[in-house]
């Protein structure tokens, strides 16, 4: 069962890895969220997969039963899906904005930084 | 001082800029307020770094559990002397950003949220130096990570978010390496305080797993820190930056990056006897040539100096690759010095481009005698950053070679020492060009810089005056702080103990 779900999770982070080699920057965008999806189920598969109970304290007593799952990996994919979405979805409005402003999403074409006082363009290079 | 007195000190470096960074949020619509509130924010962060530095000093290593959980499952903050110092020159930075900025800062950039943002940076980076949890770590990266983006992009340019565009994805990227690098740590040890990961590894079995997690760890942080194969987001992205933000990104994101990878190096996993140190050797030869020659191909002064962060990082990284005490307390003496000196230098890139009217030096010119005090000052950090005697960047670069010949390293030394002369090339040629060759436009003679830029410039060159000419007691202190990295034992007591360090030393 662990192979398995250790190939599944090297197929998402390969298709994550193969997206953010494009050029197109939603592409990218796209694999870094699939990418940090991977790395969310590793966490998981790194807490041990079992067949548990739900982590939940019973009345009366002050300890997990010994069968229950471990909850702490469960809190730190919560924290990284959070962080992880809010930085997604930062990049996508980082493109909308790229493509507001020039028109394209082809990194091929995105040049503007390395043109901003680049030494082999006289022209290009002021002002900031 | 009691146990609850130094555990809110704990806490103060990030509750100010956390507090700052909400009342500057709140009064989004005022100016003035807003920067009487940073003023206030950034007095107290300083005073209160300060402070810690010195119950650091005094009485040991200081941790903090939250929530009274104890060590192992509570998330822990935890402060050494190595840590306290970093975050004393973080306060001081910020203020000289800060004091620079209110001569430099865009009305437009006010309006977009550059306080709030600041503050958030500085909680980020302020967190990452104190946090005694690996998981933590990771939160505050991505911290960093956003405000430093949104930073990136206040003066909406398009170069500017192209600029954000490669800072963004290459960092997430290192930070999603990073995050696995934790998972199969944690999957091996099944514990996340650093403390615990020090005391529990010595005893695993060596295994893929650890050996994978480890070179995860390296690549997330090299991408951080801009190690040599993967630093070219890093003159992608720096010089778009209004240049305020460039001076602080240049001082200290990158050194958030090398503080977490020696932390993680030192306590977690030993670089001793592994093939990591061999790597790390070759890495920072790498990091040192390819900087210094990116450097030398450019005009523009932002792009110079981006390029010089790669090459000095390289140098730092030495003190991982020999891991003695010796090597590790002139890397962190070299940290010290460069995150002033090369902010400083940033900071300068703006008076220049203040009185020129460009970053291209061959269209600048004519400073030396239309600005002279800032040929001066100009001087000082840029012989510092090259290695020039007595200034202190001679003191670090002596301590970090030094450290290389001692251990058998020379071929390394030999690099250390050749990129230093190149570091020299690159400096004059900003010299020769911008302040001593006629001005080649129409504008002959330079624009007055203000005064908060001089004042920001010349409190960071005093600063370096004063570790060159007295070296001494930032000596010792690099001393200690190596001392205490390279044996964990003060450490892991302080965060499983909570009080007996204090107790141990105090009367």
């Amino acid at each position: 069962m662990n192979l398995v779900y250790a190939l599944a999770i090297a197929a998402i982070v390969g298709t994550g890895v193969y997206l953010v080699l494009s050029r197109n920057v939603m592409r990218i965008i796209l694999g870094v969220s699939l990418l940090s999806a991977g790395t969310n189920l590793l966490i998981f598969l790194a807490g041990g997969v079992q067949a548990t109970l739900p982590p939940v304290i019973e009345q009366g007593s002050d300890m997990l039963r010994a069968d229950s799952a471990n909850p702490l990996p469960q809190a730190l994919i919560l924290t990284a899906i959070v962080i992880g979405f809010a930085l997604v979805a930062f990049s996508a409005a980082l493109a909308l904005q790229l493509f507001r402003t020039g028109g394209t999403i082809d990194t091929r074409e995105l040049t503007a930084a390395e043109d901003l006082g680049s030494p082999f363009e006289p022209k290009g290079a002021s002002h900031g | 001082m009691g146990d609850h007195g130094a555990a809110t000190l704990l806490l103060l470096p990030l509750l100010i800029p956390l507090a700052a960074a909400a009342f500057t949020a709140i009064l989004w619509r005022h100016r003035r307020a807003q920067s009487l509130v940073a003023a206030a924010g950034l007095a107290a962060m300083t005073g209160a770094s300060l402070l810690l530095l010195r119950l650091v000093l005094d009485g040991g290593v200081q941790a903090k559990q939250f929530g009274s959980w104890a060590a192992p499952f509570g998330v822990s903050l935890v402060v050494d002397p190595f840590s306290a110092g970093m975050v004393v020159v973080t306060a001081v930075l910020a203020l000289a950003a800060a004091v620079f900025g209110m001569a430099d800062l865009k009305r437009r950039e006010i309006r977009s949220g550059f306080f709030p943002l600041f503050f958030g940076l500085l909680v980020g980076v302020n967190g990452a130096f104190l946090t005694g949890d690996i998981f933590n770590l990771y939160v505050w990266f991505e911290v960093m990570l956003i405000t430093a983006l949104g930073l990136i992009t206040l003066g909406r340019t398009r170069a500017q978010l192209d600029g954000a565009l490669r800072y963004a994805v290459l960092n997430l990227f290192s930070t999603i390496l990073f995050l696995m690098a934790i998972a199969l740590l944690y999957g091996v040890t099944g514990t996340l305080n650093m403390a615990d990961l020090a005391r529990v590894l010595p005893e695993t079995e060596p295994s893929a797993a650890l050996t994978v997690s480890a070179l995860l760890f390296l690549v997330g942080f090299g991408i951080k820190a801009g190690f040599f194969p993967l630093f070219f987001w890093l003159p992608a992205s720096y010089h778009t930056a209004s240049i305020v933000v460039s001076a602080v990104f240049a001082g200290l994101l990158t050194k958030v990056g090398l503080y977490a990878a020696f932390r993680v190096f030192t306590l977690i996993f030993e670089v001793e006897g592994s093939g990591i140190r061999t790597m790390v050797a070759w890495l920072a030869a790498g990091t040192m040539l390819f900087g210094v020659f990116g450097a030398a191909t450019q005009y523009d002064v932002r792009r110079i100096l981006s390029f010089h962060i790669v090459s000095q990082i390289g140098y730092i990284m030495l003190g991982l690759a020999i891991s003695t005490e010796a090597a590790m307390a002139a890397a962190i003496f070299y940290i010290v010095h460069h995150i002033i000196v090369k902010a400083n230098l940033f900071l300068l890139a703006g008076a220049i481009y203040r009185a020129s009217g460009t970053y291209d030096v061959r269209r600048a010119g004519g400073l030396m005698r239309g600005a002279p005090w800032l040929a001066v000052l100009f001087l000082i950090p840029a012989l510092s950053l090259a290695g020039i005697p007595p200034f202190s960047g001679f003191w670090a670069k002596f301590l970090v070679i030094d450290a290389t010949f001692r251990d058998d390293a020379a071929w390394l030394g030999a690099i250390a020492l050749f990129v230093g002369l190149l570091t020299l090339f690159s400096m004059s040629k900003i010299w020769i060009e911008a302040f001593w060759k006629a001005p080649p436009g129409p504008r002959t003679t330079p624009r007055a810089v203000p005064r908060p830029m001089l004042l920001a410039i010349g409190g960071l060159a005093a600063i370096t005056l004063t570790i060159s000419l007295a070296p001494e007691p930032l000596i010792a202190f690099a001393d200690g702080a190596a001392r205490s990295m390279a044996d964990p034992a003060p450490y892991i007591a302080a965060v499983f103990g909570e009080t007996t360090s204090v107790a141990e030393i105090a009367p």
